[in-house]
């Protein structure tokens, strides 16, 4: 049934003219189930190429770079027209991307970025955590508009570059504003029970009332914090403003319920730049920018944010 | 009656001083720490928290202190508290009520137990090498069952296990406190305890002597599963979801260290569950110290490992031994005080150690 609705849609895609997309088969080598953005990111990707009539060939590398490496070798032995590549990690890629290039197969590199040479990919497609940050940071100022206001800070795993960048973007957000002060700061983990657990000691530590907003740099910890928030009397998103990073479904069902103010997104779509970037490189020779950088939506409470969960939570988050 | 109490405080006494040492410390960084208040029908304040998130390292380390005592260790019980979440949250979705959930949850934790078991006991794997399996494994079942995603909840019963209160306490400390004392109890009042301590001694001989120790060895396991199913529940309760991916992760190590700070050997024989219950509330105040110090995370492995090599170093029995000398001769040399309690030398380390 499913098939059939799919051959059904590919073949009326197909139908006008598109004819070069039609024999297009692309592989995709994707790191592994590591979170629900990922999954999400894998479900965005395969509805990207079954749009496009795209015959998509899915690896699944587990997280591991040796299984990555093979999925690109068998690619190229299968003589695909691209490749799209979510590295799992940033060096060790030259080799492969070499034989790639002998083969004439273009790679695109999705979400994260490889330490090698630029003209071994045609163009990577990733968010700026910076900029994420930023939006946070300028959200928060707007919001604030100049009253005085203490922020606490829910950091990623110490030494991430998801961490250290989303902290620089925000603090580069609120930069001259000297009404927002960030009075405390530590590491959630990226996960809603660390998250929870160091809202809890920030509460205790600077008095609820002393807090004005918090800023995680995710959506899960931000989601842990909500109910420490909750359990010390307080009201999230009134008594203590909440701005987080990522977009995940069940943030915006707490901003639908007014338990969250604003939300940046980090798109699970890397792959529709991507294959527009491709089919454009195929038809018309029009090389991409070796950076394409998605766009950073922020959400806020006047989205219609009940809307955004029932239409991301399928997504496999 | 008195007498064992006695023995067991005087048992857990360095754990004690160690405990007050570093509550002391909590007490320099954020001085209101000790301010308990009575607020939104809950206990309040960072004492409570100290209990409140004690509890998961607190119930895993009451099955690890019998495991360790038979001379055996569980990787596995991360993995199972990721599993048993899973299995509880899961269950709830389905439409279950909250026992069924609990009671499936601590089914399946009991199961896993049963498989490292009958490794151990049966197919006579070494312990770490047996529990790796699952420990690899688990999270993998755990993400099967909640196909990859944070499976969230919203029945009241469930979560009630992990965030709600019962007269003002938190639940979870309630839980792990009830479960501490009755296992405490079933291994004292009964010899239990005592052929545990004989197998982890010379297993060949405690079966010589008529200890059935295959089966007592998977009691034992199994008693580590259903404590780590427990914890896992909790956790899963208190953020209203299962997080196959984070739950429980690495608390295996944090629940081995709290064995190991309780004073209990790892090479078996004679254990203190309530020694390790105390070593997971040290755990539990280091972290606290982390938190309310609002020094940049960058530090936070820094200080707690400072701490904990402190903790050891002074338990190491040279140590014990340098510090009973220095006291000896001090005392010879004139000082007249009463004999020294066996804990004493301790309790003057520990002052050095702040």
């Amino acid at each position: 049934m499913k098939l059939k609705s799919l051959l059904i849609a590919s073949a009326m895609m197909l139908a006008p003219a598109s004819v070069m997309a039609a024999d297009l088969t692309i592989g995709f080598s994707q790191i592994g189930s590591e979170s629900g953005w990922r999954a999400a990111e894998t479900t965005v990707t395969k509805q990207e190429a079954e749009k496009r009539g795209i015959d998509l060939k899915f690896a699944d590398a587990q997280q591991k770079q040796e299984n990555q490496i093979k999925a690109i070798r068998s690619f190229i032995a299968q003589d695909v027209d691209a490749i799209l590549l979510a590295p799992v990690v940033a060096t060790g890629w030259d080799e492969v991307l070499e034989e790639a290039k002998d083969a004439e197969i273009p790679v695109l590199l999705l979400d994260r970025t490889v330490d090698a040479s630029e003209d071994l990919y045609l163009t990577a497609v990733t968010s700026d955590l910076v900029h994420e940050g930023e939006v946070a940071g300028k959200w928060l100022v707007e919001e604030m508009a100049g009253k005085p206001c203490n922020v606490v800070e829910l950091q990623g795993t110490t030494g991430s570059s998801p961490a250290i960048d989303r902290k620089k973007g925000f603090e580069q957000g609120i930069a001259g504003h000297d009404n927002l002060k960030i009075i405390r700061s530590q590491t959630g983990d990226f996960t809603r029970s660390q998250g929870k657990v160091v809202m809890e000691s920030f509460l205790k530590a600077e008095g609820g009332a002393n807090i004005c907003a918090l800023y995680a740099h995710n959506d899960d910890m931000a989601v842990g914090a909500i109910q420490a928030i909750k359990e010390a009397g307080l009201k999230p998103g009134q008594d203590i403003k909440i701005v987080s990073i990522d977009s995940v479904p069940d943030i915006h069902l707490a901003m639908a319920a007014g338990e969250a103010n604003a939300t940046i997104e980090l798109t699970p779509n890397m792959a529709g730049p991507a294959l527009d970037a491709l089919e454009a490189y195929l038809s018309s020779g029009t090389t991409p920018p070796k950076w394409i950088q998605t766009e950073s939506r922020l959400y806020t409470l006047k989205d219609d944010n009940q809307a955004v969960y029932e239409a991301k939570k399928g997504l496999g988050y | 009656m008195t007498h064992g109490l006695q023995a067991t405080l005087r048992r857990v006494a360095p754990q004690l001083m160690i405990l007050a040492a570093v509550l002391l410390l909590n007490v320099i960084v954020f001085p209101d720490f000790f301010r308990i208040e009575f607020q939104n029908g809950r206990l309040f304040g960072n004492l409570v928290d100290v209990f409140n998130r004690g509890a998961p390292t607190a119930l895993l380390c009451i099955g690890m202190t019998l495991v360790i005592a038979t001379r055996g260790i569980d990787l596995s019980v991360g993995a199972v508290m990721a599993i048993a979440g899973a299995t509880a949250a899961s269950l709830v979705a389905d439409g279950s009520g909250w026992v069924t959930a609990l009671l499936g949850a601590l089914a399946v934790g009991v199961l896993c137990g049963l498989w490292n078991g009958v490794l151990v006991a049966v197919l006579r794997i070494q312990p770490i090498v047996a529990t790796l399996v699952l420990m690899v494994a688990g999270r993998g079942i755990a993400q099967l069952i909640t196909e990859g995603t944070i499976l969230t909840f919203v029945n009241p019963g469930l979560i009630h296990l992990g965030a709600g209160t019962v007269l003002g306490v938190p639940t979870p400390i309630l839980i792990w406190i009830g479960l501490g004392a009755l296992i405490t109890l079933g291994v004292r009042r009964t010899a239990l305890g005592m052929l545990v301590e004989a197998i982890g001694i010379n297993e060949s001989s405690s079966r010589l002597a008529g200890i059935n120790s295959r089966v007592l060895l998977i009691c034992v396991y199994l008693v580590t599963g259903f404590c780590a199913a427990l914890a896992g529940v909790i956790v899963a309760a208190d953020i209203k979801g299962a997080d196959a991916n984070n739950a429980g992760l690495w608390l295996e190590l944090d629940a081995i260290l709290a064995v190991v700070i309780g004073g209990n050997s790892l090479l078996g024989g004679r254990f203190s569950i309530v020694a390790s219950l105390i070593g997971a509330l040290i755990i539990q105040s280091v972290n606290s110290v982390i938190l309310l110090s609002g020094l940049p995370p960058e530090f936070n492995l820094v200080i707690k490992a400072l701490i904990i090599i402190a903790i050891l170093v002074i338990q190491s029995p040279t140590v014990k031994h340098a510090l009973y000398i220095l006291r000896a001769s001090a005392e010879s040399a004139g000082v007249d005080t009463p004999a020294a309690s066996a804990s004493a030398p301790l309790a003057k380390s520990t002052e050095t150690a702040r």
